[in-house]
């Protein structure tokens, strides 16, 4: 039954797979953006113990005094390795940490910095996320990441950002622009403007390739896209997905049409008096193949619009 | 007639292929509800995989752990002799097992009830039909956590205490005498303790609704008896036949004696 053939193109992928996933540890490397920008780029999986937890978008920028590193990683072993590259670009102290948001693909690496004393930094509403989901958190993620997580600890944010109130941050002759949002992708998202290179640091605000999670509100997260799509930037660093100066755009339209196209499908269900069920059995299945990952959060995504479109 | 039978058939198929792992699962696997069965019901015997009696349907995995929506129906209709008096439901791993408890009247006519619960571990999900003769009767489902980032907390606080007891009652046209969905869903974030105030920088005590009378003309069709288990902003979906034009009423009552209401004529 098992001709040789088979046996060789099945050893050939397992042995691919199992380099690709290796490579969360042994080739963990940073890719430049632009001058004094680099990112990790997360692999469109779900966190595990061979990924170390390492699948969104985190890295750092550097001034001429200090870095910012920018979302820590989804595993306190992904915070070290990224300290590890840091090192390897530039010798200069880290000054800031800073949290895009509470989900623990990008705050688990946090204590990897603790010997640096940075300051961290946060939206308002990060605090109240973080311990809220602390225990849950710690109890899902150290059993899901096994070893990588070791070390991590839930670190809030000592000078936060409030809505309306940008913040600015100097690294030594290059400013970073903290902008927090109202509720979006979660009710505390933050975004990172550095001046100099024009490069836009979303979070989870916008993914691409990979589905995006709704985690805050579907009406929300539609009017900041809105918003950001007026930006204008050079170089985007998505929460998920290739940095760069050219798909983003693209990007941002593709995950404003799922969105909306959810939001439709949605209230028309609700209208006609359906439940969650029917419309995680019916809604925008016909987008399956546009996005990795959809599987695994599409119909979330439905239930969580769904429970909020009920009060419009 | 014949689509009922087929009903029956699809459901008791559907069931039997989920209840042969539910048989099989050793104790092991369920390894609080020996306990949790003896903390609620004492030495009472509960018949197990009373797929005759009620369907439950509960997703296989959690999608958002904070919003699960689970359903559950009885096969046979509520009458005066013979009736499902309460429908407790427990969910072992939750931090507050006994999630809740449906006291239903034998004038519901049937018993087609959802509702929305948080989920945050792999779990089973226990409903147990408790009838007006006393006996016990129970179905169970394995429910998988969800993935990635879903946690059990709220989504947007602010938002939810903004918009505190506001409620809605929803159904399609209503006909006298005839059967009718409705839902009763009221907003409420439903604290259950585990949630954080970062102004105060302290945790801010349980607040959840723990009481929902659903009356017909001042006769009540359902009562649910809920704890923290309840996902944000309860709801409830139900059926009933109004047999003569009135009112259906909701009168929902949290755990800090606050108290919302909302009635619609039919």
């Amino acid at each position: 039954m098992f001709r040789p053939q088979f046996l060789f193109i099945a050893s050939s992928l397992l042995a691919v797979l199992m380099h690709n996933v290796t490579a969360g540890t042994d080739d963990y490397s940073v890719q430049k953006v632009t001058e004094g920008v680099f990112y990790h780029q997360g692999v469109h999986q779900d966190a595990t113990a061979e990924n170390i937890g390492a699948i969104a978008n985190v890295g750092f920028i550097i001034g001429e005094r200090c870095v910012a590193v920018i979302d820590s990683g989804g595993s306190y072993k992904e915070g070290e390795l990224l300290y590890q590259a840091l090192r390897e670009q530039t010798d200069k102290p880290v000054c800031y940490v800073i949290n895009t948001h509470v989900h623990p693909d990008h705050m688990l690496g946090n204590a990897a910095f603790s010997p640096e004393e940075p300051v961290f930094v946060g939206h308002e509403k990060l605090p109240a996320a973080m311990a809220a989901r602390e225990d849950f958190f710690e109890r899902a993620f150290s059993e899901t990441l096994g070893k990588a997580y070791d070390g991590a600890e839930f670190i809030p944010p000592s000078q936060t950002v409030a809505v309306g109130e940008p913040v600015t941050l100097d690294l030594g002759n290059r400013e970073l622009l903290l902008t927090a949002y109202t509720t979006a992708h979660t009710d505390h998202d933050l975004t990172v403007y550095d001046k100099q290179s024009e490069t836009l640091w979303t979070g989870d605000l916008l993914f691409i390739d990979r589905i995006p999670a709704l985690d805050g509100s579907i009406n929300g997260w539609i009017n900041n896209l809105e918003d950001l799509k007026t930006e204008t930037v050079s170089y985007v660093v998505p929460g998920h997905g290739p940095a760069g100066s050219e798909q983003w755009q693209q990007g941002l339209e593709k995950q404003l049409s799922y969105l909306k196209t959810i939001r439709e499908q949605i209230r028309q269900i609700i209208f006609d008096f359906g439940t969650i069920d029917d419309a995680t059995s019916k809604v925008g299945v016909e987008m399956k193949d546009e996005w990795l990952l959809f599987e695994d959060y599409h119909r979330r995504n439905v239930t969580a619009a769904f429970v909020e479109l009920e009060w419009e | 007639m014949f689509n009922r039978f087929i009903h029956i058939l699809l459901v008791s198929l559907s069931l039997f292929a989920v209840a042969i792992p539910a048989s099989h699962a050793a104790t092991d696997k369920e390894p609080k509800w020996p306990a949790l069965k003896t903390a609620y019901f004492g030495d009472r015997e509960i018949r197990d995989n009373a797929d005759d009696l009620l369907v439950l349907e509960a997703p296989k995995r959690a999608e958002d752990a904070a919003i699960v929506p689970i359903s559950i129906q009885s096969l046979s209709p509520q009458n005066a002799d013979q009736y499902i008096k309460n429908i407790h439901v427990i969910i072992d791993e939750n931090p507050m097992p006994y999630s809740a408890n449906f006291v239903l009247s034998p004038e519901l006519g049937t018993v087609d009830i959802s509702t929305r619960m948080r989920v945050d571990q792999y779990t089973y999900v226990r409903a147990i039909a408790e009838m007006n003769d006393g006996s016990l009767h129970m179905v169970s489902r394995f429910v998988k956590a969800s993935g990635g980032c879903s946690a059990p907390a709220g989504k947007d606080a602010a938002a939810a205490l903004a918009r505190m007891g506001k409620m809605q009652i929803r159904m399609r046209q209503p006909t006298v005498g005839e059967p009718v969905q409705a839902q009763v869903i009221v907003s409420h974030p439903n604290y259950s303790g585990l949630q954080y105030d970062q102004k105060n920088r302290k945790y801010i005590p349980a607040h959840y609704v723990d009481d929902i009378d659903i009356s017909y003309n001042n006769k009540t069709l359902i009562k649910v008896e809920a704890g923290i288990s309840l996902s944000e902003d309860p709801s409830v979906r139900f059926t009933f036949t109004p047999s003569e034009p009135g009112k259906l009423k909701a009168v929902v009552h949290d755990s800090q004696e606050q108290e919302f209401s909302m009635e619609k004529d039919i």
